[in-house]
């Protein structure tokens, strides 16, 4: 595994800048979810929040803000396919004369 | 001419050194993708056998000599080792692997230390599943539906295991192919310059990649709920059996992309070099490839039309299965352009490409009916549903194997197979297998129900045809097999191109040596481009 | 004759690099996001139907515990995306140090998981086959116990990972302690960088998911 070429290295401000946006990130996910703000509400700010985080760790920890735009369009697809692996099973459950278990 | 023999037959091959260790222990893909062959080949063997036992007890009403319930493992193992063992690795790992990385020009594949961990998965894989004989053999059939599956115990579990270290082996495979075609290219090999079997096997990767994982997580599940009673599955326990159908399928559908794409890379390899014509709309077929890859996604739960789901998803499902029909179309028009007015030569790869198009014409098409909401109420888990699969499968992928390892025999072992008697197993085929399952059409319309060990006599008389077209695929089969094995040891010796093909895996010698090129080329033209020189 | 003639100067061979193995590694990633794709979607599907009992059930998670092995597996990424620094900029010593709190941290959050919060469900019979679970499916709230499978299955399907990268990281960190790696050479430890911030990105929404949504 030689390197080819220089890499972009990523220095440790910005990593300690990323955890710390990550540790006040979760302190507001917990927060936000002592507040009632309706189910739906709180099940979607909590998985924006989540999705946030994981951006950042994505992006700076694992380097893909510096990564080819190849990479950026393989990582599209598992991304799609878990939508779709998620999507239709709900859309098919929750369209079914009496929920199994209700 | 005697010099030059004696010349060629110095010259250093793959296959030289002979140890066991050289072979157990060998990081060159070539000698992996043989490793692969003969062990699906045999497993191919196996599977076949089982068929011809139950098809021989369906020949006539009642019980021949098969209890239901050996019936029952019968076709549930037929099912499990030709799906598993079989079709879903013998293109893609066999001839993928010992073709992929010369017809990019390198010299192995990414990563040949993961390329050898791949095969003894594979191997694990395959003992494990002979051995979850031993716990009782299972019968639930090959899809494992719950909740028939989920409280059977330690086969289940064993067989899951097995499966399980299968996929790893299926995902590590797809993943040094595609660092491969990415990372590896020769200089000047474009992706345009690329064979289409190269396509074929790159959108074949992308799939075993993605969709194995489900499978995977699927059958931890089933093991989970065989071993420790979790019941995502059971509806006593909260669970829903259709949850199971739809992670199972997600896997699965595409899993039969993984069967066929490799297969229409074959053809596409076949049909322009045997009728020395450059394959007719490049780019759509190379399209076709990737957009299959990716509408297998999306269309599982036609699979499920009469498991429960709502009708809302049953709509949806089949109206996204129609898709699929396109891509799939526009390939079979090309390679019938590509045909027309090619100068072909009737050779055995021909013929099985051919035997080929017009198979999985009909397998694609009667795919159409199953699509349909209407008509699938009627057909589902019909023998028309068996009929579709088998002329897919079989008709289909099969064909393109047998056509691939002639028309690649001579480049692997430097040696000609015997083309009359290839023919001779070609045509036990073809006939042996439209006599097997046309009549799998018309008993399904009928209402023979598929897994069922026995029928109201009126079926008998199509049942007993297809139980003499299983003996004729089984002639023709092994007749193959023989030439194959006849031709890798005592065959003539051949030139390094008998063909005349222009990818690069012909511009090396036969059987090509350890490092595949003296030097890596730098290419210039493209694989079809017979016209010039 | 011009392709003759091109072939005998010097090609230069390819190989996989550190580019094509990070490349592998992330397409091995993909493989690991649909695995627990297809547990999220099991938990989807159930969370969608047992709205009630789902609620019911994750009160009796501590959030407190599972906010703290959040901010220990986070802490654990950024130690390792140093250590892959440290790699990077021939920082010998350092690389050693972060790789080992890594590590450190890696096994707290197991520590923590399979010492504390998994005895205490062990000993509330709130497992697959334990009393209580069996008294809710007899009492009819299938939806609690299913919640509990999820909760069994997907953190122990998460915790067998951290396992693996801890696993892993001890390999790299004897390998390092030999002085394999530097700004020349240093593929390997990125590599399990990638694989160990996957383990933190799933925590990321387990978190949530089990502890705090209703």
């Amino acid at each position: 595994m030689k390197n080819e070429h220089k890499e972009h290295i990523v220095t440790p401000p910005v990593y300690i800048a990323v955890a710390l946006a990550l540790y006040v990130l979760t302190v507001v996910t917990v927060w936000v979810a002592g507040i009632d703000l309706g189910k739906v509400l709180n099940t979607t700010i909590a998985l924006l929040i989540a999705s946030f985080k994981a951006s950042l760790v994505a992006l700076f920890f694992m380097h893909l803000k510096y990564e080819s735009k190849l990479l950026w369009f393989m990582i599209l697809i598992p991304l799609i396919l878990l939508v779709i692996l998620l999507a239709l099973p709900i859309i098919d459950v929750i369209n079914r004369a009496g929920y199994f278990g209700m | 001419m005697e010099a030059k023999l004696q010349e060629i037959e110095k010259r250093k091959t793959y296959l030289d050194e002979k140890s066991l260790k050289s072979w157990l222990f060998t990081l060159d893909h070539k000698r992996i993708g043989l490793m692969y062959l003969f062990t699906s080949l045999v497993f191919f063997l196996v599977g076949g056998l089982f068929a011809i036992i139950f098809r021989t007890e369906l020949a006539f009403p009642g019980k021949q000599f098969i209890s239901p319930e050996v019936h029952n493992i019968l076709f549930t193992l037929h099912g499990a080792l030709l799906i598993f063992l079989v079709i879903i690795p013998l293109i893609p790992s066999a001839l993928g692997n010992f073709f992929l990385p010369i017809m990019v020009g390198a010299r192995d594949v990414a990563f040949p230390r993961i390329n050898l961990l791949s095969y003894w998965l594979f191997f694990t894989g395959a003992v494990l599943l002979l051995l979850s004989l031993l716990f009782g053999p299972i019968d639930t059939g090959w899809t494992f539906y719950t909740p028939y599956s989920a409280n059977k115990g330690l086969n289940v579990f064993i067989v899951s295991l097995a499966i399980f270290i299968l996929g790893m082996s299926s995902i590590l495979t797809g993943m040094n192919f595609i660092v491969t075609v990415h990372k590896l290219r020769a200089p000047g090999l474009t992706w345009g310059k690329l064979p289409l079997f190269v396509w074929a096997i790159y959108a074949t990767s992308l799939v075993q990649l993605l969709a194995t994982p489900v499978l995977g997580i699927t059958l931890l599940l089933l093991g989970m709920e065989n071993l420790l009673g979790i019941g995502f599955f059971d509806p006593a326990k909260g669970g829903d059996p259709v949850l199971f159908q739809h992670l199972f399928w997600f896997y699965s559908h595409p899993a039969v992309y993984i069967m066929i794409l490799p297969a229409f890379g074959v053809i596409s390899e076949l049909v322009s070099v045997h009728s020395r014509k450059p394959i007719f709309g490049y780019w759509f077929i190379a399209a076709s490839s990737l957009a299959i890859a990716f509408i297998g996604f999306i269309v599982w739960g036609h699979h499920m039309f009469v498991a429960g789901m709502s009708p809302i998803a049953d709509i949806i499902f089949s109206f996204l299965t129609y898709f699929v029909a396109v891509p799939t179309a526009v390939k079979i028009f090309n390679w019938t352009a590509t045909l027309y007015k090619g100068k072909i030569s009737f050779t055995t790869p021909m013929l099985y490409a051919l035997g080929f198009i017009s198979l999985f014409l009909i397998g694609g098409l009667t795919g159409l009916f199953l699509a349909n909401l209407g008509t699938d109420i009627h057909l589902h888990d019909t023998y028309f549903v068996v009929g579709h699969f088998h002329y897919v499968m079989v008709g289909a992928a099969v064909f393109a194997f047998f056509g691939a390892l002639f028309h690649w025999l001579p480049k692997m072992f430097g040696r000609m197979y015997n083309e009359k008697w290839a023919k001779i197993g070609w045509f036990f085929n073809f006939v042996g297998f439209n006599l097997a399952f046309f009549p799998h059409f018309i008993l399904g319309i009928q209402g023979m129900p598929r897994r069922y060990w026995d029928y109201p006599a009126e079926f008998q008389g199509l049942h007993f045809a297809s139980t003499v077209g299983a003996y004729f695929i089984a002639l023709g089969a092994l007749i193959s097999l023989a030439v194959f094995i006849h031709a890798m040891f005592k065959g003539e010796r051949a030139s390094d191109n008998p063909w005349g093909g222009k990818s690069l895996e012909w511009t090396i010698p036969s059987p090509p040596p350890t490092e595949n090129f003296e030097k890596i080329p730098v290419v210039e033209e493209g694989p079809y481009d017979f016209v010039k020189h | 004759m011009e392709q003759v003639l091109k072939s005998h100067h010097e090609v230069e061979e390819k190989h996989a690099g550190l580019e094509g193995a990070k490349m592998g590694m992330w397409l091995f990633l993909f493989t690991e996001l649909l695995l627990f794709g297809g547990l999220f979607a099991a938990y989807a599907v159930f969370h969608t139907v047992y709205s009630k009992d789902f609620e019911i059930a994750h009160h009796h998670l501590d959030r407190v515990i599972g906010f703290i092995n959040t901010l220990v597996l986070i802490t654990s990424s950024l130690t390792m995306a140093l250590a892959v620094w440290s790699a990077q900029t021939n920082r010998r010593g350092l690389l050693n140090l972060f790789l080992f709190l890594t590590i450190l941290l890696g096994t707290t959050f197991l520590v923590v998981k399979l010492a504390v919060e998994w005895p205490v469900k062990f000993a509330e019979g709130l497992y697959p086959g334990g009393k209580e679970f069996n008294h809710l499916l007899q009492e009819g709230h299938k939806g609690q116990a299913i919640f509990f499978s999820l909760y069994f299955m997907l953190t122990g399907l998460h915790g067998l990972h951290v396992l693996v990268g801890v696993i892993v990281l001890l390999g790299i960190l004897f390998l390092a302690l030999r002085n394999t790696f530097s700004s020349e050479y240093y593929g390997p430890v990125e590599v399990s960088g990638l694989y160990w911030h996957l383990v933190d990105l799933i925590w990321i929404y387990l978190f949530p998911l089990f502890y705090l949504i209703k």
